[in-house]
């Protein structure tokens, strides 16, 4: 396997093992240049890239900045808050007019699902999904199967379990491809209103109960409340939603193994997770953010190395 | 057929590199102050065997050794059919005021060195870099480099190809295309 099967990156339902595979390995190499006293490689330095956020984003934009800075490509950075979008501007209009200034790649995060696969059909650059509404986040995905990976060794037969918010979360969904890909089981555990109806088509177990699924699993990643996408009320209180499926020290301690606890940010510390959980030993959140670079180089590297030159 | 040729059996391939080594030695007496690396991929079993030898015959212990890609500082990513992955990097010391020898098997036009020293000044300012390649294929330079210490020349056309093995048969062969003028 020495390419990606697909030139854009726009989801994990279109990659294979044997990509995810491939970004993996060429990860590791990049994990150990950021370990380096000089971080940067010159792999890049051909490349213009543009970041376009039409969401907010802090570790995101960060991540996809550092990664292509560590790669030596040169970055223009966009948001639609201080853009001519509020003046009108259409989508494919506003990529096709940053592209004309020769952009090779674009990263994009977008509100509304399936942006980055119409925006891959109708421009001619190399697309990177940073989360498209409630559909896919797939370098979201990719560093948290990494993570995983290094913490176990592997991900074939091990249990994740997703907590919280399903129903809005591309990450959730990005996380079942990837992880299903890779030859874990996945559950996802919420209250009924915040679960996909037909979730469990994707092959995935449904829980309602956070001890019982936590006891089921080896990793837990929790999810935030996404307040932003809901339009009506889910449940009854944030406070009642804490008492139910907010994870603490409680959970853990009634265990007879320690679980891995990730999240991938932003935390809202005391809903969805207690404090004394994300600091803890048994957390690797931080860990999710460092990988999240290496990954994201890894994506840029092979992506870019399939672009004609 | 492409007619294969030896060009070092195995004792000759010995010998060149014992006497490699001797040169190794005779120009870094201390070896507190010397590094041997290995360059990605092909370069790591005769960096290996030089050290080795280095520390059987020579006695000297605990010699620096490591091993470099230079696969992210290369100048054909984007010009190659092949995407270019990258191998791991084990440089496990301070390469700071040290005496490098760098390893590899062939110097043909020059490009992978050029690389590789590229990517060995991102880990610090050694005193002094050397070249130690078995093959040197000496009329095909694209880069002002030589090398320090020379197995053997080979003169060879553009579409021949050198075979190093030194795992398995331990021989070096050159395999000459044809010309079908």
């Amino acid at each position: 396997m020495t390419r990606l099967s697909s030139n854009h990156l726009l989801g994990l339902k279109e990659l294979t093992p044997d990509d995810i595979e491939l970004i993996f390995e060429t990860a590791d190499n990049f994990k150990a240049i950021l370990n380096r006293p000089i971080k940067k490689v010159p792999s890049l330095r051909d490349i213009t890239i543009a970041n376009v956020f039409f969401e907010n984003s802090t570790r995101t934009k960060i991540s996809f900045e550092l990664a292509e800075k560590r790669l030596s490509a040169d970055i223009v950075n966009f948001s639609s808050a201080s853009s001519s979008v509020s003046k009108g501007e259409t989508l494919i209009d506003t990529v096709n007019n940053i592209l004309s200034m020769k952009v090779d790649m674009v990263v994009m995060r977008h509100p509304a699902p399936g942006a980055s696969l119409f925006l891959s059909k109708n421009v001619n650059a190399q697309i990177i999904n940073a989360g498209d509404g409630t559909h896919e986040h797939p370098t979201q995905a990719l560093l948290d199967a990494y993570s995983i990976r290094e913490e176990h060794s592997t991900l074939k037969g091990k249990k994740v379990v997703i907590v919280g918010d399903i129903l809005h979360s591309r990450v959730a969904l990005s996380n079942i491809y990837c992880l299903q890909k890779l030859g874990a089981e996945v559950a996802v555990c919420g209250p009924s209103t915040l679960i996909p109806k037909f979730i469990g088509a994707l092959g995935v177990k449904v829980m309602h109960n956070l001890q019982e699924a936590i006891e089921w699993c080896d990793v837990a990643n929790m999810l935030r409340i996404q307040m932003e996408r809901q339009q009506t009320k889910y449940f009854p209180s944030l406070r009642e939603y804490t008492m139910q499926y907010g994870l603490t020290m409680k959970h853990l301690n009634a265990l007879n193994k320690e679980i891995t606890i990730m999240h991938p940010g932003p935390i809202n510390r005391g809903v969805e997770i207690s404090s004394e959980v994300a600091d803890s030993g048994q957390s690797i959140i931080l860990n999710q953010v460092e990988n999240g670079v290496a990954i994201r180089m890894a994506v840029l590297y092979l992506l870019a190395a399939q672009r004609e030159s | 057929m492409s007619p294969k040729r030896i060009i070092l059996d195995t004792p000759q391939l010995e010998i060149t590199l014992k006497r490699m080594a001797f040169e190794i030695n005779e120009n870094h007496r201390d070896f507190s102050k010397c590094a041997l690396i290995g360059l990605q991929p092909r370069g790591i079993a005769l960096a290996r065997k030089i050290k080795h030898i280095l520390e059987s015959t020579f006695n000297h212990k605990s010699i620096k050794y490591g091993e470099l890609d230079s696969t992210f500082y290369r100048d054909d990513f984007r010009r190659n059919e092949k995407i270019l992955i990258p191998n791991s990097i084990e440089l496990e010391f301070q390469i700071e005021d040290l005496n490098i020898v760098l390893i590899d098997d062939v110097l043909y036009t020059g490009r992978s060195v050029r690389s590789a020293l590229n990517a060995l000044a991102d880990f610090g300012r050694p005193a002094k870099t050397e070249l130690l390649t078995l093959i040197d294929r000496r009329f095909k330079r694209e880069l002002p480099i030589q090398p320090d210490y020379v197995g053997t020349n080979v003169d060879t056309r553009a579409h021949d190809k050198v075979i190093v093995d030194l795992e398995k048969e331990n021989k070096v062969w050159i395999i000459t295309e044809q010309d079908n003028a």
